[in-house]
């Protein structure tokens, strides 16, 4: 199953670092990164691959979300299908 | 891939705009629960709904983890309880009442709707039961809700059933007067009540509906109201463009979780109602999107036909985003759970004679207004008998929920917390129906054609 993870807050040095450690410690797969500095606000928008993931979805959620808040980032993931439903006919 | 722009603003919608699935409420059938001892009635309306909505709310809790939309309300109808207690010999119904309300509260819905009785054309000895329970079973559940339909296009207005209403809904208050009324908050009077309606408090499980079936209820007002900030000077054409592709995204939305909950539950997928409704939040108003196309306040001239682009775009909108559309598809405009509306209301600016003009081109009727205490059962049957009429003319939904406030007068506010909001007390005009209500009787049913 794939999943969109957005990954916003201010710009620091090894974000990309810090979710992908998270990501691949829990088997998820990375597919695609896009990622930029918006007025030292940093926003990356990842694909990932949750078919391998150890944990179910809601544990790897709160997971994100809290690995996330401790370093002052807000990490989301939600399934692909949502942004699917709704910018796609 | 998705580009990082859509994905940044469904996000936004989410995070900013107030996006969410309002409601996911699961349609169950109780015809099977009929029994000549309502005790045994009673246990089996609580043994099957505790049993078929069982996972109700962890499956919406998952879906919620999983898609990262909020889904605000899980909620549960059924069968309207005046056709499943008619074989029940005992003179009250109110028992039903608890048991549903037992019930709910077991498998962690906020609301339940069903305490129902269809009276277009005339009352069943069951009808009256039901009608006459009402009051003392609003007041003593916290989260059942009741409705009754007093009108069709195809039968007329039955008369009898308004009278009757006008005195139920002050019996309600009365029986809630430490709660500000907070029964009437919980019961509506219908003309073309339609039978898959997810969203309280009218929400019953018709008759031809199947044994079980869930429906879903989108929101967005805030969603819609952004986007219209993009738009501003700009002629209507360009802003029921921006409506109608708005209202495409948040009910795909609502189908993909309809899908999704109907798939996990197992249960059929009925319909999505495309309803914008409010709540009390800043930024989740319906009254803002009026507001954004040029009045001043709603509640002003031209306020109607602010509103009937608005209904008529979320319904085009997404019609095609969705399988199956229905329930009551249109703009909700309760005033006390809109901050808009009630900002108005509280400045005269809104009177319920423009509310009733409004709801001659939107869902769904007169919605969560609060009059004086002392305003006669009369004069609200005759409320109610206007918006029937306008609901049986222009055949379409309309309904009533009406609270005169116990003890409060106009300028006073009652609050009812959560998102029932709270309702400035608005004034209501003094002039007597007591001799039309009295007549009692039907009005027949309108023609069909020499439509003028």
């Amino acid at each position: 199953m794939r999943a969109i993870v957005t990954v916003i807050g201010k710009d620091r040095v090894g974000i990309i670092a810090d979710v992908c450690g998270l990501l691949a410690k829990n088997g998820v797969n990375v597919l695609d990164i896009s990622q930029t500095v918006m007025r030292e606000y940093f926003t990356m928008i990842m694909l990932v691959d949750i078919s391998g993931c150890l944990l179910d979805f809601s544990a790897l959620s709160d997971l994100l979300r809290s690995g996330g808040e401790a370093a002052e980032l807000s990490v989301r993931i939600q399934r692909e299908d949502i942004f699917e439903a709704m910018h796609r006919i | 891939m998705i580009n990082r722009n859509e994905i940044l603003q469904t996000i936004d919608m989410i995070d900013q705009q107030h996006l969410d699935i309002r409601t996911v409420t699961m349609g169950i059938s109780l015809l099977d629960c009929a029994d000549e001892d309502i005790g045994r009635c009673c246990v089996k309306i609580y043994d099957k709904i505790s049993k078929k909505a069982e996972k109700l709310v962890s499956v919406c809790s998952e879906i919620e983890h999983e898609f990262g939309i909020p889904i605000v309300n899980k909620r549960v109808s059924v069968t309207p309880a005046a056709l499943v207690a008619a074989a029940c010999r005992a003179s009250s119904f109110v028992s039903l009442a608890e048991a549903m309300d037992k019930a709910s509260g077991t498998v962690g819905v906020n609301f339940i709707g069903g305490f129902s009785a269809l009276v277009h054309k005339g009352f069943t000895d069951a009808d009256r039961k039901l009608i006459a329970s009402i009051p003392e079973a609003l007041a003593l559940t916290s989260r059942v809700c009741s409705s009754v339909n007093v009108a069709t296009t195809r039968a007329g207005i039955n008369m009898d059933a308004v009278r009757l209403m006008g005195e139920t809904v002050v019996s309600a208050a009365k029986a809630t007067a430490s709660s500000g009324g907070m029964a009437c908050a919980k019961l509506v009077t219908f003309a073309n009540a339609v039978e898959d309606n997810p969203f309280m408090a009218g929400a019953f499980h018709g008759t031809g509906e199947p044994e079980c079936v869930i429906n879903v209820g989108v929101s967005g007002p805030g969603v819609v109201h952004h986007a219209l900030l993009a738009c501003k000077g700009e002629p209507f054409d360009v802003v029921a463009e921006t409506i109608k592709k708005t209202a495409f995204r948040v009910t795909r939305m609502g189908q993909l979780v309809a899908r999704e909950a109907s798939r996990r539950l197992g249960v059929p997928f009925g319909v999505v109602d495309l309803s914008l409704a409010p709540t009390p939040d800043i930024g989740d108003s319906v009254a803002d999107i009026l507001e954004e196309m040029g009045l001043e306040s709603v509640g002003g001239h031209g306020t109607t036909a602010a509103l009937a682009l608005l209904n008529d775009a979320v319904k085009k909108g997404g019609v095609m985003a969705s399988g199956h559309v229905g329930g009551l598809s249109g703009a909700f405009i309760p005033v006390s759970e809109d901050a808009g509306m009630i900002r108005a209301a509280r400045s005269g600016a809104l009177c319920i004679d423009k509310l009733e003009a409004m709801t001659c081109v939107c869902s769904v009727g007169l919605d969560m207004i609060a009059v004086p205490g002392d305003t006669p059962a009369s004069t609200i049957a005759a409320i109610i008998a206007d918006e029937a009429a306008i609901g049986v003319i222009n055949s379409k939904t309309t309904a009533v929920r009406i609270i005169p406030a116990p003890g409060m007068d106009v300028g006073e506010t009652v609050n009812f917390g959560g998102l029932l909001g709270s309702a400035p007390v608005m004034p209501v005009h003094k002039l007597s129906a007591d001799a039309f209500v009295a007549r009692g009787g039907r009005i027949p049913a309108p023609l069909g054609s020499l439509r003028n």
